[in-house]
Parts: structure tokens; sequence; C-alpha cells
């Protein structure tokens, strides 16, 4: 009874931590949009600096969860037959986050110069990827509890990252139609590409986990 | 106590040890081998199960199996179940699947054939028939099952972790079911043919009566317990490799489906319950474990589009449930010559 209590136990505490892994996700999304909106609304400044330590405080703490997941399932040798998927899709999933995180760094040290012009398009992409990464969370806790829903939710993201493509390419077009110089054109590519790499890292990931779904459901 | 008893009794233990050997794998053989369940722990209710189902339900399918043909003679039986040891033993080392009850089936008829008595064609059509039934039947609930776990968990929504935690329970009591209802079904394989014999003088306490026939069943449920505590290690991890495809589910309901099929052809209580309800009864036969294991995962894969079977190895089962009695039956018949004829030993 001792045995089978510590058992249940255990498996609350790994539940927890996955779903505390997902919110981070979900987290670090809607953090990641409300920083990009305030450097293009007011540049670098100290309300950036805070929210981008909030996004790498979530990224770590992330880390630190998806080592204990990984501990945990190889020490209690649990879900034998899905322990692999598990742990490629928080591997995947955490690549992600560090994308987020990334792509602030990359604002916080080189401070690109956004012309007003270009603006409403950086926020428009942001908030599609950002979506992207929001159903692929939604997928990613499907899968745990309803694979059967997981296939819905996947559709989601694929849509999203198409319409990224679509927003980032229009954009890129913008600017390079534009009479800036091609060392600023270049630079601002960069950044739409940064911004742009988060919907296609979700798509990657949600691509695995309709085969982890599939698996399950046999 | 005659001590020649206990030597005649050997060939019969040593049936019960192959038989521990190879069967727990079929109950515990999934869990073990993809780590849900310790070895350790699934060797000691296997063990202590098998035995409490021979004691407490080992007495239908043993009724069954004395209809067939009732062996008086102590070295008769001792080369009964030395005949049935021999045939499992060589088929196992071939690498064809072997049944015990076939086995025993197929030397009990090569010892009414020696000493000339009749064998019941109706007993003998019964077991015949509930070789048929029983890897169908298993396949059918095996179907239902699935069907229904996969509909109740579906509705469920249970996070992959609790429920892995809910298997990894189902799958030691499902276990504990399955060695009861293997206690219970193939005790009569490894001490049915002694029974008649009575080897042993009852043991009395007071109001507590231990009989001869209780005695021989805790003897060979021991016996079987002592196979899967030598030598079942080897044989579940390799079952639990061979049967690798087969999720946590799908072998949970494999056992679950054998231990159903072993439990209602050992079943008296559910035997008298049908007919106190004027329901057909089932027979009360000793049935292959393994083939009960066999059905269950046929009938899920053909569910699933029957992509995972293997038809040649299909083939190779029924080969060997075609050879078995018959070598056990004719291995029986010559030993039972030698016996009479080099060693004087009365056999019938």
């Amino acid at each position: 009874m001792i045995t089978k209590f510590h058992l249940f136990r255990r498996t609350r505490e790994l539940e927890q931590k996955i779903d505390s892994f997902f919110d981070k996700l979900s987290e670090t999304s809607v953090i990641y949009r409300l920083a990009i909106r305030t450097y293009l609304k007011d540049g670098y400044n100290e309300e950036f600096q805070t929210r981008l330590e909030r996004v790498r405080a979530l990224e770590t703490e992330a880390d630190h969860l998806r080592r204990d997941i990984e501990k945990q399932l190889y020490s209690n040798t649990l879900i034998p037959d899905a322990r692999g998927d598990v742990l490629g899709l928080i591997e995947t999933v955490d690549q992600l986050l560090s994308q987020f995180e990334g792509s602030l760094w990359a604002f916080a040290i080189e401070k690109p110069d956004i012309p007003k012009a270009y603006r409403v398009g950086f926020r428009k992409l942001t908030t599609m990827v950002v979506k992207a990464a929001d159903e692929l969370g939604l997928s990613g806790r499907a899968f745990f509890r309803n694979p059967h829903d997981v296939p819905a939710y996947n559709h989601k993201v694929m849509l999203y990252e198409k319409e990224a493509d679509v927003l980032s390419t229009s954009l890129k077009q913008a600017i390079f139609d534009s009479d800036l110089d091609l060392a600023r054109k270049l630079h601002l590519r960069e950044f739409v590409e940064q911004i742009d790499e988060v919907a296609d890292m979700a798509e990657d990931v949600a691509d695995r986990l309709a085969i982890y779904a599939i698996k399950r459901l046999v | 106590m005659d001590p020649l008893v206990l030597v005649f009794l050997t060939s019969g233990l040593f049936l019960g040890w192959a038989l521990g050997a190879n069967d727990a794998a079929n109950v515990f053989g999934t869990a073990v081998g993809t780590r849900m369940v310790k070895w350790r722990t699934a060797a000691i209710i296997c063990s202590v199960f098998i035995v409490l189902g021979a004691l407490i339900s080992g007495a239908g399918a043993s009724h069954t199996l004395g209809k067939l043909g009732t062996i008086s003679a102590l070295p008769g039986a001792f080369m009964t179940a030395l005949s049935a040891a021999i045939a499992v033993y060589t088929m196992t080392k071939s690498g064809l699947p072997v049944s015990t009850s076939q086995a025993i089936v197929g030397a009990i008829i090569g010892w009414n054939l020696f000493s000339s008595n009749p064998t019941d064609g109706a007993t003998l059509t019964k077991i015949l028939s509930t070789w048929i039934i029983c890897p169908l039947l298993s396949g059918c609930i095996a179907v239902v099952l699935f069907k229904a776990f996969k509909l109740i968990s579906r509705r469920a929504k249970m996070h992959m972790i609790v429920g892995d935690a809910y298997m990894r329970v189902a799958l030691l009591l499902v276990g504990a079911f399955g060695a009861y209802s293997l206690g219970a079904n193939n005790i009569a394989n490894v001490v049915g043919v002694f029974i008649p014999a009575q080897p042993f003088p009852d043991i009395v306490m007071g109001t507590w009566r231990f009989s001869s026939t209780q005695q021989l069943f805790l003897l060979g449920g021991l016996a079987i317990s002592l196979g899967v505590f030598t030598y079942s290690k080897g044989v579940m991890m390799t079952v639990g490799g061979n049967l690798g495809r087969l999720s946590p589910t799908a072998a949970f309901i494999t056992v679950l489906s054998h231990s159903i099929v072993l439990f209602i052809f050992a079943s008296r209580g559910l035997e008298s319950w049908l007919a106190g309800h004027g329901l057909p009864t089932i027979p009360l036969v000793p049935v292959s474990s393994s083939q009960a294991v066999v059905g269950a995962i046929v009938g899920i894969s053909i569910l699933q589009g029957a992509t995972g079977i293997q038809w040649s190895v299909l083939g190779k089962i029924v080969t060997g449930w075609v050879v078995t009695p018959f070598a056990a039956g004719l291995i029986c018949f010559i030993g039972l010559f030698f016996l009479q004829n080099v060693f004087g030993l009365t056999v019938a």
C-alpha cells in the first residue's frame, strides 16, 4: 500500500512537472509578444529589459523541468513505450523556448532601427508566430491527455505557420523594395527571419507530435 | 508412505517445473520484459497465486482429465507425466511452441492404448473441441475488451503518466488473476494423472482435512512456482522482447483475455451458476495458456488491420498443436512397454 501510494505521489509530481513545462511555453509566448510590441513602440528600454529577463528566467526554469522530467522518466522506467517520444517532444519544445529567448537577445544586443513603415508588419508577424506556438502548446498538452485532439491543434499550427510565412515574405519584399541601404535591409531581414523561425520550429515540433500521437492511438 | 511414491512423482513435478518456467511468461512476460513490473515482484505474485489457484479451483479440470483415463498404478502415472514432460522439453528445445495440456492428453491416450483401456470418446471430443475454442474465445474476448478499453480511455482523458501508473497496477492485478487461473486450469496437467492412485494419506487435524488430492495440488503448485523462480526470468525477457511491438494496453488485454479463458475452463463456481440458470455449461478442461495468449494477440492484430500477424509463425504454432499430443502419446506407449517388460512394474 505504501509502495502504491508512493507510486501515485511520484506520478502526480511528474504530471505537474509536464503541465508546468507547457505553462512555460504559453507564458513565454505571451511575454515575447509583449516584448516585441514594447520594442516596436518605444525601442530598447527598461520595460523590454524586464520582459527579456522574464523570458530568460522562464527558459532556465523550463530547462530544469526538462532535466527533472527526463531523469524521472528514466530512473523510474516510466512509460516504456512512449518515453523516447516524450523526451523528443520536451527537448524540441525546449529548443523553441530557446529560440524565443535568442530572438529577444538579438533585439537587445543589435538594437535594430525598425522604420515606422514596417512596424505593423513586424507586429502582425509576431502575433502570428505566437499563435502558432500557443496552438503547439495545446497540441502538446493534448498528446498527454487526449491524443485524438492532436491533429486538430496541429492543423492550426500549420495554418498559422503558413500565414507567418506569407507575412514574413511580404515584409522582406517591402524592406528590399525600399530605399534603405543594403546593410540595413540585411539587418532587418535577419530580424524578420528570427521571428519567423519561431513558427517554423513550432511546425517542426507539430510534425513530430503528429507521429507520436498516431503511435499512441494504434 | 512408500518412498518410491516420491520417485514416481518426480516426473509430474518436472512437468510442473517446465510449466512454471514457460507459462509464467504468458502471464507476466510483457510486463516484466518491458520493465513495467519488476521480475521479483512478478515471480512472487505468480507463485503465490498459482498455488492458490491450484488448491482452490484445481479440481474441475483434473476431474475431466481423470475421465479420459484413470491411471490407478503409480508407475503408469509416472510414465504418463514423464512422456508429457519429455515431449514438452523436446519441442521447446526444437523451438516449437508447446502446450503441456496437449502433451498430457496425448500421453494419457498413449497409456489407454497400451493398457487396452477404452478412451472415452465424449470426453476426448470435449477436450479436442476446447483446444480450438480456447484460442478463438480468447481472440473474441480480446477484441471486445480492447474496443471497450479504447472507448473508455478516450472518454476518461487520463494523463499519459497517470495512465502508466494505473497500467502498472492493472498488470499486477491481471497477472495475479492470470497466475490463479493458470494454477486452477493447468494443475491437472501436472498432478492430475496421480490423483486416482491417491499416493498420500489424508491429513486430519480436528475438523480440518487435507486430502491426498489437495496435497498433490500443493506439491504441483510448488513445483510450478519453483519453475517460475528458477527459470522464468530469461523466458519472460524473451517474451517481452518478442512481443515488444505490443503496447502496454494490448499486453494488458492479452493477459486479461488469457486469464478469463483459463478461468472459465476451470471454474466449478461458474459451471454451477450457468447450470443453475439453465444455461449451457462450459467444459472444465485443461487448456493451453500459450494458445490463449496467441489467440488474444491474433484477435487484437486483426482488429488493427492484421498487419502485425506473422503467418509463418502462426503456421509453426498450429504444427506444434498437432505434433505435441502424438509425440507424447508415442513416447508414453514406448516408455510403458519398457517399464512393464524391462523393469517388471505394473503400469495399469
